[in-house]
């Protein structure tokens, strides 16, 4: 680990300026620390944001939630008022991780976690995310991890949290606070970029921006599913997620929210699909044209072409079981 | 004085039958149980020195090449940074077990990609892991050879065999089965990295170290520094799981000792959990054909098993895969194949049950294609094909309870309920499946020496450097003593794991309980017979029972009849039951699996191992080893997988987030069924190996009931849900 400055925030205007000059957020450190020990990140300075007031979950005059940056995701998963009106959300983050990670991990942190691509992982290795230019090592090598869509000739590499799967498809939007104090909102779908050419930017975050709250709009109906498929029980990221939120009134899809997760740089949400399919009535038919237009500009690398086949499946047993006998 | 047997007749005794204290087989708690779980055990990176260093290996970032120098000065400048080298002594790999000598040796030839070439030492870990990361590597590097089938395979005489003519066997088979299966390489991944602490005093080198054999390890040291195995001094009180990867002395601990003489102090050398994974023995991947020629009622006329795996050159370890293919089953026509490929991979050495744990497992799916293929049970085909004799030697089996594993697993788990029809069985998005599998393993027994001393106040000392790795060494030599001596087990005291105490055999290939309890019991004996001297009696009329000695009608405490201490060394050795009969462990596997018709994913439901392994000297630690092994093999068959990278062979996927073990999620509520048998050829205790059982031919339950489930036959290990998903 190479030697840095530390600095401990004390309110989240300190932190987003002491990062503007160049510092690291530091909160849980689940990645972070994994990803310094390595020297794939090697920050000169860290702010240590865990003393900021960002614990909190309250509610917001639209019927929302508007929920600290700081809550942990064991915390969000336990929360009464989440798990009532958004029970996609601690589906998703029980999906994820593990108890002990659960309790450190922080929501904006999973936010901004980086991607699980080996070759990121191994300072040996030629990769344009951590070292722009030097190539990408995932092609042509084991990318079964990797993206099926949204990817670049520069990176393959895949998003690998669960939360922000289920967070984009409840339409989350995040608070941020820039260096000089000023606030913003950004959709979250906003928040990220697609690798292109400069892969190594992940975010559409300012220098020393600070995600201080997501925030969730009031509860939609319908039923909510979050279904994680990954190469063990537990304890392993998503070869394929689907986040979905789909109501259905006599007959006809009237509600659909959807959202993928392990199959692109970022989690992914084509509002194109949502649309096709309201109105319409459930049928194995519809899910097939579903599918298609989630794949039609799906390509494969080699170790992961099973992905194209393995979303086409999940998104229609998670249609099927949302739909399944409801008719009111 | 020593109490010395070569077990060259079988042992009808059965002693342990008939002491008095009770204590054989009973699930004692381990007496470093407490110890263990309170953190208070200090494993060998936990004992640290006073003044200790830090050194952090560098690797290799080339498959292949010439490390010509190291730029020291790359990083002497950094903070707290004390010396970088590379030498002619480094090692290559780890030494294989038992080797007894330094494996391949210089940092200057690189055989693999993550090869330790350099170390660099700093005043703390985290300065040297970083200098390690900035260190300077000047290398040359040549064109490496990664893949095992363009490199070629040599079949070496030696590991050929043949008998009859399985080509005519096949051609009037009325069933005959081809068919190639590929497993992939494994690794270990033992929860305490590899570590080792050396220390010198003078020309003395002491070494706090992760190591299973510290027999071997000592003179492999030893050699590797080219100083006298006398000057060498190994410690391994306890050991964080090693299941093969802590065979021999490895990179580490040569380094270590080279920097400690260099800086005249202390220095540690911990792998990083990357480092393991790369640097640690990998099982070789393999791909096996097995031919299985049957008769119209399913009776085996012939087996053929070919194996290809792959090693790093100069390395006489090659997987043996077939070790189980010559008596598994009868059949008069036979042909061995084993085939090794030189390639530019970290290096293949032992992995949980090296040979059987994949070997039986092919076996055991290509039996499943028997059965599917005949229409017969699948326990029915085992049954009808297990060989009065072993039918390649002609000799007679020591004992044989495959039957009796098979009609009690049978039985027990309910196999009735089976459809024989794949894919009949469906709960909702669920296929559901039962598979089995015989389980066998060969038995050993190995070289040992315990020493036993009776204290003037009746209580009993254990020493050998015998290494405890999880496995429960303390526990059962603390029972055997105390049974023999009629003790509490509280009054019986044992040490392991330092070269200062007579040589044990070292723990692998599961020999570890039988070679050193029967050592320990050889001396427990001896004393028995010299207390029996003090009174006149009998050994046999002694009944020594909690610190009290009956004989004759007369009772007297232990300790009144003892004023100075009985020292004896107890030493086996393995002699004519060894090669007179075939000796053997078995026991069957049943798994019943769901497998989600949407996804692929497979989830185990249920799983039974019935095992048979001689006198089960303690049940408790015994049936972990069973749960462990099953463990293991639901890992093989769904999740585990060292992933190499096609174009220079370096594993991938270099930690537990990317390795997958089984998770506690994976692992449903699994059941073990002890056989109780008694094995006069194998040693006095009539013991045999456990450690190793539970994992051979466990993963083919599991993927012959996704067959049951689905009809789909993944012949590609591990059976991920894209393989699966392909055929459904």
């Amino acid at each position: 680990m190479r030697p840095f400055d530390y600095t401990r925030a004390q309110d989240s205007a300190e932190a987003a300026r002491i990062a503007g000059q160049g510092a690291t957020f530091i909160a849980g450190g689940t990645n972070l620390l994994d990803l310094m020990k390595l020297e794939v990140m090697t920050p000169d300075h860290l702010v240590d944001i865990t003393h900021l007031d960002l614990n909190e979950i309250t509610q917001t005059e639209a019927g929302g939630l508007r929920i600290g940056a700081l809550v942990t995701n064991s915390d969000l998963a336990a929360d009464m008022a989440v798990r009532r009106g958004w029970p996609l959300l601690p589906k998703a983050l029980l999906s994820g991780a593990t108890g002990q990670l659960r309790n450190k991990a922080t929501t904006g942190g999973n936010l901004l976690q980086r991607t699980r691509c080996y070759y990121f992982y191994d300072p040996d290795m030629p990769c344009n995310k951590r070292e722009p230019g030097s190539g990408c090592a995932a092609m042509g090598g084991m990318n079964r991890l990797h993206a099926i869509l949204g990817a670049s000739d520069a990176c393959i590499a895949t998003h690998p949290s669960d939360m922000a799967v289920a967070l984009r498809a409840l339409g989350a939007h995040v608070d941020l606070m820039a260096e000089d104090g000023s606030t913003r909102t950004l959709p979250l779908g906003d928040l990220y970029r697609l690798p292109g050419d400069t892969p190594e930017v992940e975010t559409n975050l300012k220098p020393g921006e600070l995600i201080t709250h997501v925030v969730l709009p009031a509860p939609v109906h319908g039923r909510q599913i979050y279904r994680k498929v990954r190469d063990r029980a537990s304890y392993a990221f998503a070869l394929v997620s689907v986040a979905a939120v789909i109501d259905v009134e006599s007959g006809v899809i009237s509600q659909a929210k959807l959202a993928f997760g392990g199959i692109a740089p970022m989690p992914w949400r084509m509002t194109e699909i949502e649309d096709f399919l309201i109105g319409k009535a459930p049928s194995e038919d519809l899910w097939e044209e579903a599918a298609d237009l989630l794949l039609s500009d799906a390509r494969g690398q080699g170790s992961n072409d099973f992905k194209i086949p393995l979303a086409r499946r999940t998104l229609a047993a998670v249609l099927n079981e949302a739909t399944r006998g409801d008719d009111q | 004085m020593t109490a010395h047997l070569k077990m060259d007749k079988p042992d009808t005794r059965n002693r342990l039958d008939h002491t008095a204290q009770g204590l054989i087989g009973a699930g004692m708690d381990r007496p470093d149980g407490k110890a263990k779980v309170t953190g208070t055990a200090a494993y060998a990176f936990e004992d640290q020195p006073e003044g200790m260093a830090h050194g952090v290996l560098v690797r290799a970032n080339v498959a292949k090449g010439r490390l010509n120098d190291i730029d020291r000065d790359s990083v002497l400048r950094l903070p707290g940074v004390l010396a970088a080298m590379c030498g002619p002594r480094f090692l290559r790999n780890p030494a294989q077990g038992g080797a007894n000598e330094a494996p391949v040796q210089g940092s200057e030839g690189i055989a693999y990609l993550g090869q330790p070439v350099a170390l660099v030492v700093a005043e703390t870990f985290e300065q040297a892991r970083h200098a390690a990361h900035m260190l300077t590597l000047q290398i040359d590097a040549q064109e490496g050879q990664t893949d095992p089938d363009i490199a070629g395979y040599e079949s070496p005489d030696a590991k050929q065999a043949q008998q009859g003519d399985l080509d005519r066997a096949m051609k009037d088979a009325a069933t005959a089965i081809d068919v190639t299966y590929t497993t992939p390489s494994h690794n270990s991944a033992a929860m305490e990295p590899h570590a080792a602490i050396a220390e010198w005093d003078q020309d003395m080198l002491t070494l706090r170290g992760s190591y299973q054999m510290l027999k071997y390890n000592r003179n492999e040291l030893a050699d590797a520094l080219g100083i006298d195995p006398k000057c060498v001094r190994i410690l391994a009180p306890y050991v964080g799981g090693g299941f093969g990867s802590k065979l021999g002395i490895a990179p580490e601990a040569v380094a270590a000792a080279l920097a400690a003489h260099e800086l005249n102090r202390p220095v540690g050398v911990a792998l990083t959990r990357q480092q393991v994974f790369e640097g640690t023995m990998r099982r070789s991947e393999s791909r096996q054909r097995v031919r299985l020629a049957a008769d119209a009622s399913g009776k085996l006329q012939g087996i053929g098993h070919d194996a290809y795996i792959s090693n790093l050159t100069d390395e006489v370890f090659s997987e043996p895969v077939t070790q189980a293919t010559p008596f598994i089953y009868a059949g008069e026509n036979r042909v061995i194949g084993h085939h090794i490929a030189r390639v530019n991979r970290t290096c293949a050495g032992s992995v949980r049950a090296p040979g059987e744990s994949i070997g039986v497992t092919v076996l055991e799916n290509a039996m499943d294609e028997l059965a599917h293929q005949t229409g017969i049970d699948p326990v029915e085909l085992r049954l009808m094909n297990i060989p009065d004799k072993n039918p390649t030697s002609g000799l007679p089996f020591s004992s044989h309870t495959l039957a009796e594993a098979l009609t009690t697993g049978r039985d027990r788990f309910g196999w009735d309920q089976r459809n024989p029809q794949p894919g009949s069985t469906r709960k909702g998005d669920w296929l559901i499946g039962m598979g089995m599998a015989s389980a066998v393993r060969v038995n050993i027994l190995s070289e040992a020496r315990v020493r036993v001393t009776l204290m003037p106040d009746g209580t009993a000392r254990v020493q050998t450097d015998m290494t405890d790795i999880g496995t429960g060494t303390y526990a059962i030599l603390t029972q055997i003593c105390a049974e023999m001596l009629g003790l509490p087990e509280t009054d019986v005291s044992v040490s392991l794991g330092d070269t200062d105490h007579p040589p044990g055999p070292g723990s692998g290939g599961s020999w570890g309980a039988s070679s050193v309890g029967t050592a320990a019991f050889l001396a427990c004996e001896k004393i028995r017979r010299e207390l029996a001297k003090k009174v006149d009696a009998d050994e046999a009329d002694l009944t020594l029972k909690d610190g009290m000695v009956s004989y004759a009608n007369r009772q007297v405490r232990l300790a009144d009849m003892i004023d100075e201490e009985i020292e004896i060394e107890g030493h086996v050795e393995p002699g004519d039951t060894s090669d007179d009969v075939t000796q053997s462990t078995y026991g069957a596997h049943f798994a019943e699996v769901a497998v989600n018709a949407v996804t692929g994913e497979t989830r185990v439901q249920r799983m039974l191992g019935v095992f048979a392994a001689g006198r089960i000297l303690n049940h408790k630690t015994a049936r972990s080893q069973c749960l462990g092994g099953m463990t293991f093999g639901l890992g093989m068959a769904l999740t585990e997988e060292l992933m190499h990278d096609p174009r220079d062979g370096h594993i991938v996927n270099r930690d537990l987030a990317e390795y997958h073990l089984p998770v506690n999620l994976d692992v449903p509520q699994l059941d073990v069924v002890l056989l109780d048998e008694r094995d006069a050829y194998a040693n006095p205790l009539q013991s045999k190996g456990i450690g190793e059982l539970g994992i051979c031919g466990a993963a083919a339950a599991i993927t012959n009931a996704i067959f049951n489930a689905t009809g789909v036959r993944v012949r590609d290990y591990p059976a991920t849900l894209d393989k699966v998903l392909a055929g459904l």
